[in-house]
């Protein structure tokens, strides 16, 4: 049972902490200086989600893990998050989108989350709640801006739907260790919440011009540890310095 | 005189005027009693602890804080420990309004108050220039060069500023 916890605990906190380190990669790399604040900004956002969810899991597995152990020392195998999460940032389209995609679940989850039976939990979700609207806001207002924009914008808003939404599917599914969080109180149901999803993007992409794709073909396996190449990729840059000074600090 | 020599009370009093004097890292003319983020100091079996709510669930400051925090307390003559309180979430509701005027002057335009409804966070509420007081003011970028704070610019003394936004 507290192993079943301990994993769902994990499979939402490498969602935070992978999502989070996409957007770092952007640092020093964004278009413009408000994107290379807003970015790293909205990364620290997450990351520290992940850091107050990795501390929990630890806490209830019992075997001395922390944070830095969940996140530096487990191997892509290992890694239970969603495969939208781990998507390359590709082009700035393909970013935002993303992020819209996830911070939109994540709004109505965290909602739910305001319910928990864990302590924990249900402090984390009111503060990421208020977080979260200003990620959706953001990013709504990029995708719109490069939907709505010149030919070129609407182009690659348009590819980056294409790319991107036949993982958006895993958002809705709980694995076993899910559900058997959700059973315990601990976490919302993820399926209830399409309904709040779909309403909070159709709007978006219908002022964006851009069609909601009506037909897709689902991707899923990262809550069985089946990722793509580039997470592997990912890991290896975040890790190496931990893992070359084992139990270093600074 | 040292801590054991004094009452209760007055041991307490001089733990949260330690602690509560501490400035915050990023905008330093603010302490951590003025943004609300210290909720309290108590003794506890003779040791100091003090509660502390993070800003944002990211803000690289907050271990900064807890650290000086808790050296603040030790200077003070405490055994002193920091406990970091998630719940109920820290809102800019809870900056004084010392604190508020203190950012005001610093050139920071302070939060609304009523953070608490998504609506004010959102606020399209006026967000006044902090030098000229204007408040022909628009916004650049909900995000700025802390967590904390968005970028604003006045239309009428044409000087950029940031916003410390609601959450
Ligand atoms: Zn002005």
């Amino acid at each position: 049972m507290s192993d079943a916890i301990v994993t769902a605990l994990l499979e939402l906190a490498d969602d935070h902490l992978v999502l989070g380190h996409r957007l770092s990669e952007w640092c020093g790399h964004a278009p413009m200086l408000e994107e290379d604040l807003a970015l790293p900004s909205m990364g620290l956002d997450l990351i520290g989600a992940a850091r107050v969810l990795y501390t929990r899991a630890g806490e209830i597995e019992g075997k001395g893990r922390g944070e830095d152990d969940f996140a530096y020392l487990r191997d892509e195998r290992a890694y239970r998050n969603c495969l939208l999460v781990e998507r390359p940032n590709g082009d700035f389209a393909q970013t935002m989108l993303r992020q819209l995609y996830f911070a939109a679940f994540m709004e109505p989850y965290w909602k739910a989350a305001l319910g928990s039976s864990d302590a924990v939990v249900q402090g984390l979700a009111a503060k990421a709640l208020k977080e979260v609207a200003y990620h959706i806001r953001h990013s709504a207002e990029w995708v719109i801006r490069l939907g709505d924009g010149t030919a070129e914008s609407a182009a690659r808003m348009a590819e980056a739907v294409v790319e991107l939404h036949g993982y958006t599917d895993e958002l809705f599914l709980s694995s076993e260790a899910a559900q058997a969080a959700e059973a315990a109180g601990i976490l919302p149901g993820r399926a209830a919440l399409r309904t709040a999803w779909e309403a909070a993007l159709k709007p978006v992409f219908a002022e964006a011009q851009l069609d909601w794709p009506e037909k897709v073909w689902p991707q899923s396996g990262g809550r069985k540890g089946e990722h793509g190449e580039a997470l592997g990729h990912m890991l290896a840059e975040m890790q190496v310095i931990a893992r070359a000074h084992p139990g270093a600090v600074w | 005189m040292s801590v054991t020599d004094l009452s209760a009370a007055q041991a307490g009093a001089r733990a949260w005027a330690a602690a509560a004097a501490v400035p915050d890292p990023e905008i330093p003319v603010v302490t951590v009693a003025d943004l609300g983020i210290l909720r309290a100091v108590t003794l506890r079996d003779g040791v100091a602890v003090a509660q502390v709510s993070p800003t944002y669930t990211g803000c690289p400051a907050v271990l900064a804080i807890e650290l000086a925090v808790e050296a603040a307390l030790r200077d003070a003559g405490f055994e002193a420990r920091v406990e970091r309180q998630l719940s109920p979430p820290w809102t800019t509701d809870w900056i004084t309004e010392e604190g508020r005027e203190k950012l005001r002057a610093y050139g920071i335009a302070p939060p609304a108050q009523a953070a608490n409804s998504v609506r004010a966070l959102f606020g399209e509420s006026v967000v006044a220039c902090p030098r000229c007081g204007s408040e022909a003011t628009e916004k650049l970028s909900d995000f700025g060069s802390t967590p904390c704070k968005a970028q604003y610019r006045c239309r009428d003394c044409l000087e950029p500023f940031d916003h410390f936004k609601c959450i």
